[in-house]
């Protein structure tokens, strides 16, 4: 499902589009529920509970994985630094969360999260206000980040940084936040970070139905997710996208604002990494400052080159299938894991740098020249 | 020492001082009095009377006699008492008291062997818990008059803990006894301190003008206590006041030098680190992100010719393996940077984000490598001992030699840098390959050669950067993790594919850094300098030093 | 004669353009001037600084001398590359650089004058009268069968053409072509002034070229530049025979 290109015969959103993806939301979204809820348990296609927040994790981080394709898969656009928006998400449901348990943490205060009684802390930092709803909650996984994204791509962008310089700025923006978050007197829990939740909602995070429906919620942000990039992948935005990947002032020699073009992905590409975070820390049940590391930003990057760049929905499969592996690998032979991942990184970029679905459908990346291209202008 | 000496609030201070005052002027009078009764006695018969008095049935004898032999001044005492101490003192049947150690008996008065004694007609003198209190207090200000110099020193810096009259009065006994000039000015110092507690007013007043030179933070202690004490004359707490400030003023000049000694120091550990990578940025438009192992290697390379030294050369030679394990780190760092260039960035040219990608992934192969070998635990490499210590500079602030050395081999590596690139033709072709890639392959210069050489110099100064950082800290797989942020920032905020941007560069954060520690934590002033940066690249995108011509524009 | 009616009822006014870089005066004042509808020719040897009066007329470099004026009245050294693209003035580099990843038909489409703010581009919809703008465009620069190929895939000539389409588009009243036959083939290079004589009927352009074939068969006026200022001007025959210019550019 690569997205088409104006002038061809296949539309954007024509029927074949929808019977792929409704295809794939039969899967997800029907038969997960199926096989968990209602098959019995010693059926040979029966899902075991303690796996669907397990692949609602894996839904989460492939919504990650879209959020950075829309990026860089089309404005050319390599964040290193996309963990941060993730983690920031999740620290925002996990202050939520943290709120929600009231008086049945270990030390029974009402107000204050363990942690903080721990510290000796008497009252709540300002910064927590409001996290006791879920309303407020939800405002902020989609600001934080999107005004992170915001404040930190228009400097970005208006001075023209881009490349390499864009990405190791990125990373050092995510350190920075790393390093801020593992104090344990920010107020977010120090290295530690915040765990031991009980409900969401009101409903028991530990029960197989909460389970199966942060799962579901996690399929629908995928899937409104994913919409959502096609959109704005198929516009008139997206082919200014693609052309200011490669030729950056002849675009704004058009007339485009470059910047603003760029900040409006950014920034959804933020909100959407976020929201992943967000629905991401019920499911795992905690989070700490490690989500911010400058190396799980770069790992995103190799779900997605390995599934696809610029194909969006290679960025998706590329997420599951990186992640099934880690999976699979740190459970059986836990000293290979970073052996494959690290040959993953060499053999993508060098062997099949179009990636899975890219082979699969002729991806929307013209192979790049042996040679720096020229710049433009004399 | 047994007394320790805690800061007190001004009145249990008072009171303890009134204390002792009362019983050492009690025991000086008891002295006083014994030895006027004894009628111009000469020291030696003093001495020998209080020796003897050491063997005496009751505690309370025995007391008297080791503060009169502490007050006595006599460097004899010291091995007398130290002996009772450890209960090594013995009572002869005709009242001789002996000293013994493992294999003799010796006459403490002349020091001369007895050997005609038998052991078992000997018994030990008895000590308690309070005598060896009071013992150790005579032995503290014996050695003030010792014949070891060291152990002077140490006395006369140590009587800074004791500042009272009595000891006023023993320290001047001692400086009219010492000739060395050094050790002499350590008792002046406690003298004045001593004399700043309990002096006149005149020689309270003096003590505290005199005070005001010194860094040390005892006398500082004691100046702040003499101030806040409410019954001190206002012209001295001016006084006190008045050194204070000078005090405070030295501390903070030497608190500027040692965080600009440290700040030079991280920055020259910055300089070796990043300036391969400015090298490679440059010259190949490459962005290495396996540029931390490399240095990891050249680390651990230094561990392995320590451990070969130690286990096939003789003991005599370890100093030099340091020597050795700069070449070898260079050679090998280097031989995996050409390796990893011909088979991986080779094929990623003019694709500056895929070959980020492509070599994190090779860091992630290396480091799970080295582990395999080494085991994730730190290593120990220890510095060759033309390495270790320091020396101290005015008062509190030690240069180590360690950190030193690093400095000065940055800059040499620096120089021979300097030196490749512009006067040898293999730096003739680097320069030209950074600034025009293809018109450099025009004229001749095989550019994939000069390409494999450059990776491979970068890779080497790595190693040797790997080499320095396991001097000064822990040798780990991790260990290019924690420096490669740095680096590239260092090259960012610097400018690349130059020497003097990396320099400049790598100088300025390393101070910065320092610099911002006191004020606001080491995390946070970490974090300071990283928005710093951030927002400076807005201003000038190419950084610092900015080389004009193709630079890392060209991705995709 | 002040400046306003000397440049009055003219397209482009230039008098006494001097542009410096570092000492070496690449414009010399430099005195030119261009009518409503002609076809202009500019020649000269290399460093006679045609590239650098075209980067002062398109705002790309301000003079440090002289009067630049756009329709007798809009004073070009005021305003920046977009606002001048923004009045109709429309440049064409020597190398194409059209977008290699968008179709042909994308690349025309993002060249027409619709609104360019980021929200409007993201809801944009391609009309009706729009399509067939596109379509016109691509029947006149004759690549009407290419349209949904990759800009990338095209040769070297078409490129070019491509590149002019997308100036076309968007309502230009000059036209600035430097060396557009740069490359091409003879076939391709006499298609091209075929494009540029069909196009100079309904609009002002301005040709820099090295070609003398083919400048002689676009038969237009011709200005020679030498050192950052005019050293003749006239028809290619009055040009070529001119000492000035033989002495200064042995003709070709």
């Amino acid at each position: 499902m690569s997205v088409p290109l104006l002038g061809q015969k296949k539309s954007a959103w024509g029927p074949s589009f929808w019977a792929g993806f409704v295809a794939c939301a039969i899967v997800l979204a029907v038969a997960v529920p199926i096989l968990d809820l209602w098959v019995p348990p010693n059926s040979a296609v029966a899902l075991p509970d303690y796996l669907v927040p397990l692949l609602g994790k894996y839904l989460c981080y492939a919504l990650l994985a879209l959020s950075l394709d829309l990026i860089w898969g089309y404005a050319g656009i390599l964040s290193l630094g996309h963990g941060a928006f993730f983690a920031l998400g999740g620290y925002c449901m996990g202050m939520y969360l943290m709120r929600q348990i009231g008086t049945r943490g270990v030390y029974g205060n009402p107000l204050l999260p363990d942690f903080m009684v721990f510290l000796n802390w008497k009252e709540l930092p300002w910064f927590w206000w409001g996290f006791d709803h879920f309303a407020w909650a939800a405002a902020m996984i989609v600001l934080v980040p999107g005004t992170l994204a915001l404040v930190f791509g228009w400097l970005a962008f208006r001075s023209r940084v881009t490349g390499v310089y864009l990405s190791i700025i990125t990373q050092a923006m995510t350190y920075a936040l790393m390093l801020a978050f593992f104090r344990n007197d920010m107020g977010f829990g120090g290295n530690n970070g915040m765990t031991d939740y009980k409900d969401i909602l009101g409903w028991d995070l530990h029960q197989p139905s909460t389970r199966l429906g942060l799962y579901l919620v996690s399929t629908a942000a995928l899937g409104v997710g994913y919409l959502l990039c096609r959109f704005v992948t198929t516009s008139k935005l997206g082919r200014v996208l693609l052309a200011l990947r490669d030729a950056e002032s002849r675009v704004r020699f058009l007339g485009y604002s470059v910047t603003n073009a760029k900040l409006f992905v950014f920034t959804l590409s933020a909100v959407l990494a976020g929201i992943a975070g967000a629905l991401y820390v019920p499911q795992v049940g905690i989070i700490n400052p490690s989500e911010f590391s400058p190396g799980n930003s770069i790992e995103v990057a190799i779900w997605v080159s390995v599934g696809g760049r610029g194909t969006l929905s290679g960025a998706i499969v590329g997420a599951v299938l990186v992640n099934l592996a880690k999976t699979w690998l740190t459970g059986a032979a836990p000293e290979t894991w970073l052996f494959v991942l690290g040959a993953l990184f060499v053999m993508t970029t060098l062997v099949i740098p179009r990636g899975i679905v890219g082979l699969l459908h002729g991806a929307r990346w013209a192979r790049p020249r042996a040679t720096a291209p020229l710049p433009a202008e004399e | 020492m047994a007394r320790r000496v805690p800061s007190l609030s001004p009145r249990k201070w008072a009171e303890r001082e009134i204390g002792r005052v009362q019983l050492h002027l009690a025991w000086l009078a008891a002295i006083l009095l014994i030895s006027l009764a004894a009628a111009l006695p000469a020291r030696a018969d003093e001495f020998a009377n209080f020796v003897s008095a050491l063997g005496g049935d009751s505690f309370a004898e025995k007391e008297q006699a080791v503060i009169a032999l502490g007050r006595l001044g006599d460097g004899r005492a010291v091995a007398v008492l130290t002996a009772l101490n450890d209960g090594r003192l013995l009572k002869a049947p005709d009242g001789r008291v002996l000293v013994s150690d493992a294999t003799k008996l010796s006459d403490p008065l002349t020091g001369a062997d007895v050997p005609d004694v038998k052991a078992d007609t000997l018994d030990r003198i008895r000590v308690n818990n309070r005598l060896r209190g009071t013992i150790e207090g005579a032995l503290g200000e014996l050695t003030l008059f010792s014949a070891d110099p060291s152990a002077r020193l140490a006395a006369a810096q140590d009587a800074l803990r004791y500042a009272s009259a009595d000891e006023a009065a023993l320290l001047e006994k001692a400086i009219a006894a010492e000739k060395d000039s050094g050790i002499r000015a350590a008792m002046e110092q406690s003298l004045a301190a001593a004399r700043l507690v309990s002096g006149t007013k005149r020689e309270r007043l003096s003590a505290a003008r005199m005070l005001g030179t010194t860094t040390d933070p005892q006398i500082k202690n004691l100046l702040d206590e003499v101030r806040a004490a409410p019954d001190t004359d206002p012209e001295v707490r001016q006084a006190a006041d008045a050194a204070l400030a000078s005090i405070n003023n030295r501390l903070r000049l030497v608190g500027l030098a040692a965080n600009l000694f440290q700040g030079i120091s991280l920055g020259s550990i910055l300089l070796l680190a990043a300036i391969g990578l400015a090298i490679t940025f440059g010259v190949m438009g490459v962005i290495n992100m396996a540029h931390g192992e490399m240095i990891m290697l050249g680390a651990y390379a230094a561990y392995v010719c320590q451990q070969f030294f130690r286990a096939f050369l003789p003991p005599g030679w370890i100093d030099a393996y340091l020597v050795v394990a700069v070449p070898v780190a260079f050679l090998f760092a280097g031989a995996v940077g050409v390796v990893l260039e011909r088979s991986v960035i080779r094929f990623l040219y003019g694709r500056a984000l895929e070959t980020l990608l492509a070599t994190w992934g090779v860091s992630l192969i290396l480091q799970q490598t080295v582990r395999s070998i080494f085991g994730s635990p730190n290593k120990e490499v220890s510095n060759p001992s033309w390495m270790t210590g320091g020396f101290d500079l005015i008062g509190g602030f030690t240069v180590t030699w360690n950190r030193l050395v690093i400095i000065l081999f940055c800059f040499v590596v620096l120089g021979v840098l300097a030196l490749i690139l512009n006067r040898t033709s293999f730096g003739l072709q680097m320069r030209a390959v950074t600034q025009n890639r293809s018109m450099a392959s025009v004229m001749g210069i095989r550019t994939a050669r000069v390409d494999a050489l450059t990776f491979g110099l970068g890779s080497g100064i790595a190693g040797m950067a790997g080499v320095a950082l396991s001097q000064i800290g822990n040798v780990s797989p991790n260990l290019g993790t924690i420096y490669i942020v740095d680096s590239f920032l260092v090259v960012v905020f610097g400018g690349v594919g130059n020497l003097m941007g990396t320099l400049v560069g790598a100088l300025s954060l390393g101070i910065a850094n320092k610099f911002l520690e006191p004020v606001a934590g080491a995390i946070l002033g970490k974090i300071v300098i990283l928005v710093a940066i951030i927002l400076f690249i807005q201003r000038r995108p190419r950084g610092l030093f900015a080389l004009k011509g193709r630079t890392a524009e060209a991705e995709t | 004669m002040n400046t306003a009616t000397a440049a009055r009822d003219t397209l482009l006014y230039l008098n006494g353009v001097t542009v410096s870089f570092d000492g070496f005066r690449a414009l010399n004042e430099l005195s030119l001037i261009v009518e409503e509808g002609e076809l202009r020719t500019i020649i000269g040897p290399n460093g006679a600084g045609k590239t650098t009066m075209m980067d002062v007329v398109t705002g790309k470099t301000r003079p440090d001398a002289g009067e630049v004026f756009f329709r007798g009245t809009t004073d070009l050294s005021r305003l920046d590359e977009v606002e001048i693209a923004n009045l109709g003035i429309g440049r064409k580099f020597q190398r194409p650089t059209v977008f290699e990843n968008l179709t042909v038909l994308e690349n025309l489409e993002l060249s027409l004058d619709d609104s360019r703010g980021t929200l409007r581009t993201l809801f944009a919809h391609l009309s009706p009268d729009r399509r067939d703008r596109i379509d016109k465009t691509l029947a006149r620069i004759g690549l009407s069968l290419q349209g949904s190929r990759p800009a990338g895939a095209l040769s070297h000539g078409q490129k070019q053409w491509l590149e002019i389409g997308m100036l076309l588009i968007h309502d230009r009243s000059l036209l600035l072509l430097d060396e557009p036959v740069a490359g091409l083939t003879d076939r391709e290079t006499e298609q091209t002034a075929e494009l540029i004589l069909d196009l100079a009927k309904d609009r002002t352009i301005v040709v820099v070229e090295h070609d003398m074939a083919f400048v002689r068969s676009l038969g237009a006026k011709v200005t020679v530049l030498h050192e950052g200022s005019v050293l003749a001007e006239g028809s290619i025959d009055h040009v070529q025979n001119d000492p000035h210019v033989i002495e200064v550019y042995l003709g070709r």
